[in-house]
């Protein structure tokens, strides 16, 4: 394997050119899911790219659209290869789930690109055992996959997306499941690696749900909405490597960025996302009351006495950014919680609701529940009109059809039958699908 | 049915079953049509080529116990014969109807009627083809038995490869997709790989149940064809004839032995050998062993052999690769337009072979046969719930039993399956001469030979299922102290009835096609027969009626179609949305 220990100055030239994007899942007729919308992107050589968003934003879609996965609705995505002699060419990918062939061993899952390529066997044998070397699998050529640990099958991720020198490097979230330790490390090598030039790629984009991890790797970080995703800011990261996550200036951008993600979308109202829309088009997500609750107890507790820093709050919780924002905003639109910049505080309802007792918090969440959330309120109104006291749910989700896709639906359904059981306000019942006024045990 | 690997019970493909995007609708209908107006068609054909042929005078079998060891090898190559046409057809059709989806329309739901009709009444068909094809020559009849059997194996084998295609992990098809590999390439690293499990087992699956067949089809006689190919069922034919219980027992011995040696020999050692295949991140607790493979592996010879076997399969695939290939049409208007035209010209053909049944067999029978017929399909129904019920009732506690204990349940799950295998139209001369000598109702008696050999399949998947409840919930129970009808009402019903449905589904569609040897058996010259479907067609290829072959195989066909649709696939779902134990 030949390996550039420098990398060929920085000619400016872009590697990855994205123009004008748009990508929408399902029926081409206008009424899939638009997942992308506007996204213009630049890849330049010397340079690692983060794509930040929650689930939903589209920034996998746009990963695969680079590597040639899927063909974009709209827009063109251009990939150049490095300009004169340069070897690296083209782009190569790691997966989140590792995407290993179980029945093939460390060697020849690495072998996979350079066998698909007709590369000699012999050449093919030297440029995988170098790679395989490089990232440090030595000792493991023989075995397979389900022998390995999770960082190490990722590691067998790298080496194969390596071997075929690539110029890009497209990475899908890749330490995302991994646990906290291994995925630190495997953070540092690939740092230590790129930073000492000895990986053939010449730029890597990185997508993440993780907003410190993109901090701490990437020179450039992309910020996406959701529903649809679009580019809402473009963060340009000065801090030298290698960072340090307690050095002031690393947590005030990470502050930053939590502040950037919860801000409401500026520009034509999106029809979906946080808490988009109005009455009953409002498309909500899925939070079990329990994590809700646990939310406020561990908010009004010392040492946050009811007001933090959203990524503190974070740290202190072991969430990232996509698991504790969509908890922040429901206890918002319950008005259990503000969001305000950066910080999050409980109001005096909350603060109620943390003192009471399993029947009162019950109550109080009812109330809530019925007040803010207009799907909750009719759904009950539609229930207290009917002789029966019944109604079916499919009558509910085809009116939500008529504002939202179906996987927005189910979920504002599932969201709906979860906090109305709770609640006591209506009784859900599965095997018949449909709502009832009384639950009879 | 695609058998699902009761060994280790995947929900997922249960899901695919019952939740099947092509379940039945109007192509099920069109299938239907277009295999019958084949299978008429073939006659047909086969009646014009081949004038009456009198009996092929073929070596005659002889009932020398030192020439079984022959026989019995001759039926295990035109066994593995079979087996070999089944894997091609399998590798070809299912990936023409997994990637071409106008193939797809058709070729899915004609698999899955297929795999579920009773295969044997098309036996009187395909023999008179190939006999007509080969007149006086022992081709034509070892074409028609190998077949047969063929017919008896391939369906679920392409289905289970065709699920496999359809299901291929996402990650991994990116992966090739990437990194370009040619379509040769995928075939051997990815598609082949990952359906190798479950096509093992269909594979396995596929040889037990054409041991039913070799016996039917080695010595058959249609109207005025017969043929007896030298192979243990011809030597069963011959000792039935003539009364010979000794040579009934040998060939009993002989089906044993073979059964033994190649489930040692071969099946064995290649599901321990697939087990790599099997797409888990995670090493099995169990994995299945074979003292076989682990003495080849040892050997220094079959490495050497096996090495490069595997050097010319990676070899062959650099075909030329286009750069860019012809771009796919991905004009929506036109796409419909061409969805349309195709399915018109699928309906126009299903309509025209529907047409070519009913005329044929209008031309001799009329609305009183057909009546006829559904009435005797409705003795054979009841006779299968019946049994069926009766088979569970048996079977499902002892199975639960043996499979809450884990040392018996290793030891009963490999004798299971291979009664299962065991074709036991070998043993229905014994019974015959019980019924004989007791003076019984055959009507009555006759019955309980179409569960004699599906009802293993009742039994090992109970078991399955069994082993595999949760311990905590098991816990719990204890616990809780909760009493026996308790315990089996909210514990172990719910957590085997996902098994049991596969194993009573399995069984019921064994129980029609055993219907055909079960309702018609004969001893010496005593011949006994029970009223319904079977015995009537069984009767049919006696006389080598035509006609009423076709009539008979279509009601049949019917039937098992719709106690599929209305009894089995129902309790799939309801398995799959309310006892998922995940």
């Amino acid at each position: 394997m030949t390996l550039t220990l420098e990398r060929p100055v920085d000619t400016g030239a872009p590697l990855v050119e994205v123009i004008d994007l748009k990508h929408v899942y399902g029926k081409g007729n206008g009424a899939g899911l638009t997942v992308l919308e506007g996204v213009n992107l630049t890849l330049r050589p010397n340079e690692i790219v983060g794509l930040l968003g929650r689930s939903g934003s589209g920034k996998s879609t746009l990963l695969r659209s680079i590597a040639g996965l899927i063909t974009p609705t709209g827009g063109t995505v251009t990939v150049k290869d490095m300009p004169g002699d340069d070897t690296a060419k083209g782009v190569s990918m790691v997966f989140q789930s590792f995407a290993l062939f179980p029945w093939l061993t460390v060697l020849k899952n690495v072998e996979l690109g350079l066998e698909a390529q007709g590369v000699p066997a012999e050449v093919r044998r030297k440029r995988t055992l170098a790679a395989i070397d490089l990232i440090g699998l030595d000792g493991f050529e023989n075995a397979y996959p389900k022998e390995l640990s999770g960082g190490m099958r990722q590691r067998v991720g790298l080496a194969r997306a390596l071997v075929v020198q690539p110029s890009i490097l497209l990475m899908d979230e890749p330490f995302s499941a991994l646990d906290v330790l291994t995925a630190e490390t495997l953070r540092t090598d690939l740092l230590d690696l790129w930073s000492e030039g000895r990986m053939p790629i010449r730029s890597i984009l990185l997508v993440t749900h993780n907003i410190e991890e993109a901090v701490l790797m990437c020179d450039r970080i992309l910020v996406f909405s959701s529903n649809p995703g679009r580019v809402i800011a473009e963060i340009k990261v000065d801090l030298p490597q290698p960072r340090k996550r307690l050095d002031p200036a690393f947590r005030s951008l990470v502050d930053d960025i939590y502040a950037r993600m919860t801000a409401k979308p500026s520009g034509p109202a999106a029809r979906e996302g946080n808490f988009p829309g109005t009455g009953l088009g409002m498309a909500l997500t899925h939070v079990s009351t329990n994590t809700l609750a646990g939310m406020i107890e561990s908010l009004a507790a010392p040492p946050n006495h009811g007001v933090s820093e959203l990524a503190t709050l974070a740290r202190e919780l072991q969430m990232e950014a996509d698991e504790l924002l969509p908890i922040a905003e429901t206890l918002q639109l319950m008005r259990f919680a503000e969001i305000e910049g950066r910080a999050i505080r409980l109001t005096p309802a909350a603060r109620r609701y943390d003192a009471a007792d399993v029947d009162e918090r019950k109550q109080l969440f009812a109330q809530h529940l019925l007040a803010y959330v207009p799907l909750a309120a009719h759904i009950k109104r539609v229930l207290d009109d009917r002789a029966s006291h019944q109604a079916p749910a499919t009558r509910f989700r085809d009116e939500l059809e008529d504002f939202m896709s179906e996987p927005y639906a189910e979920e504002t359904m599932d969201a709906i039958v979860s906090w109305g059981r709770y609640g006591e306000i209506f009784a859900y019942h599965e095997d018949d699908d449909r709502f009832s006024l009384d639950d009879p045990a | 049915m695609v058998f699902l690997n009761s060994d280790r019970f995947n929900p997922g493909l249960l899901a695919r079953f019952a939740r099947r995007e092509f379940a039945p609708n109007r192509y099920d209908a069109i299938a239907f049509a277009l295999i019958g107006a084949l299978a008429v068609l073939v006659v047909h054909g086969a009646q014009q080529m081949g004038q009456p042929v009198a009996a092929l005078h073929l070596s005659p079998v002889a009932l020398d116990p030192r020439r079984l060891p022959e026989y019995a090898l001759r039926s295990t190559l035109r066994m593995f014969a079979a087996i070999i046409v089944s894997l091609g057809f399998t590798f070809v059709v299912a990936s023409l109807a997994a990637k071409s989806r106008k193939a797809g329309l058709v070729i899915v739901p004609m698999l899955d009627i297929l795999q579920s009709i009773p295969i044997l009444t098309f036996l009187a068909f395909t023999t008179a083809f190939f006999i007509g094809l080969f007149p006086r020559s022992e081709l034509g009849a070892e074409s028609a038995a190998i077949f047969g059997i063929f017919t008896s194996q391939a369906w679920n084998m392409a289905f289970s490869f065709y699920q496999s295609l359809r299901t291929l992990p996402a990650d991994l098809e990116e992966v090739s997709t990437q990194f370009n590999l040619s379509p040769w390439q995928r075939f051997i690293k990815l598609e082949l790989p990952f359906a190798t499990p479950a096509l093992v087992w269909n594979t396995m699956m596929s040889m037990s149940g054409s041991w039913f067949f070799v016996v039917a089809s080695e010595a058959l006689t249609v109207g005025n064809r017969s043929i007896a190919l030298p192979g243990i069922g011809s030597w069963l034919a011959l000792a039935i004839d003539q009364g010979d219980v000794r040579s009934v027992i040998w060939a009993v011995v002989a089906m044993g032995v073979v059964i033994v040696l190649y489930d040692q020999l071969l099946f064995r050692p290649i599901v321990a050998w697939a087990d790599k295949f099997r797409f888990e991140m995670t090493a099995s607790e169990q994995e299945p062993r074979s003292w076989f493979l682990e003495l080849l592996q040892r050997t220094r010879l079959f490495p050497r052999i096996a090495r490069p076997i595997a050097a010319v399969l990676a070899a062959v695939p650099r075909p030329p690769r286009l750069r860019s290939p012809v771009r796919a049409i991905t004009n929506p208007v036109f796409i419909v337009w061409f969805d349309r035209l195709w399915i018109g010209a699928v309906v126009l053909g299903a309509t025209w072979a529907a047409a070519t049944i009913a005329i044929y067999v209008h031309s001799t029978l009329n609305l009183k046969d057909v009546g006829a017929a559904l009435g005797l399909g409705f003795l054979t129904f009841v006779r299968v719930i019946v049994l069926i019920a009766a088979a569970s009732l048996i079977w499902v506690p002892i199975g639960v039993w043996i499979g809450l204990r884990p040392a018996w349940s290793q030891r009963i799950q490999p004798v299971a399956q291979f009664l299962a295998a065991f074709p036991v139209n070998i043993l229905f001369p014994f019974v015959v001469m019980g019924i004989v000598a007791g003076r019984l109702n055959p009507d009555v008696w006759l019955s309980p030979l179409i569960v004699l050999g599906t009802q293993w399949y009742i039994l090992f998947n109970v078991v399955a299922g069994a082993s595999v409840l949760p311990t905590d919930l098991k816990e719990a129970a204890g616990i809780f102290h909760l009493r026996a009808w308790q315990r089996w009402r909210d514990l172990i019903l719910p957590g085997i009835f996902p098994y049991y449905v596969t194993g009573a589904l399995t069984a019921s569609g064994g129980s029609w096609n055993a219907s055909i040897v079960a309702e018609f058996v004969s001893w010496k010259h005593t011949h006994l027969q029970a009223a319904g479907l079977g015995s009537y067609i069984a009767e049919a290829m006696a006389e080598g009626n035509f006609p009423k072959i076709a009539l008979g195989s279509t009601v049949i066909s019917l039937f098992v179609l719709a106690m599929n649709h209305t009894l089995w696939r129902p309790m799939y779902r309801y398995a799959e949305k309310n006892l998922r134990l995940n």
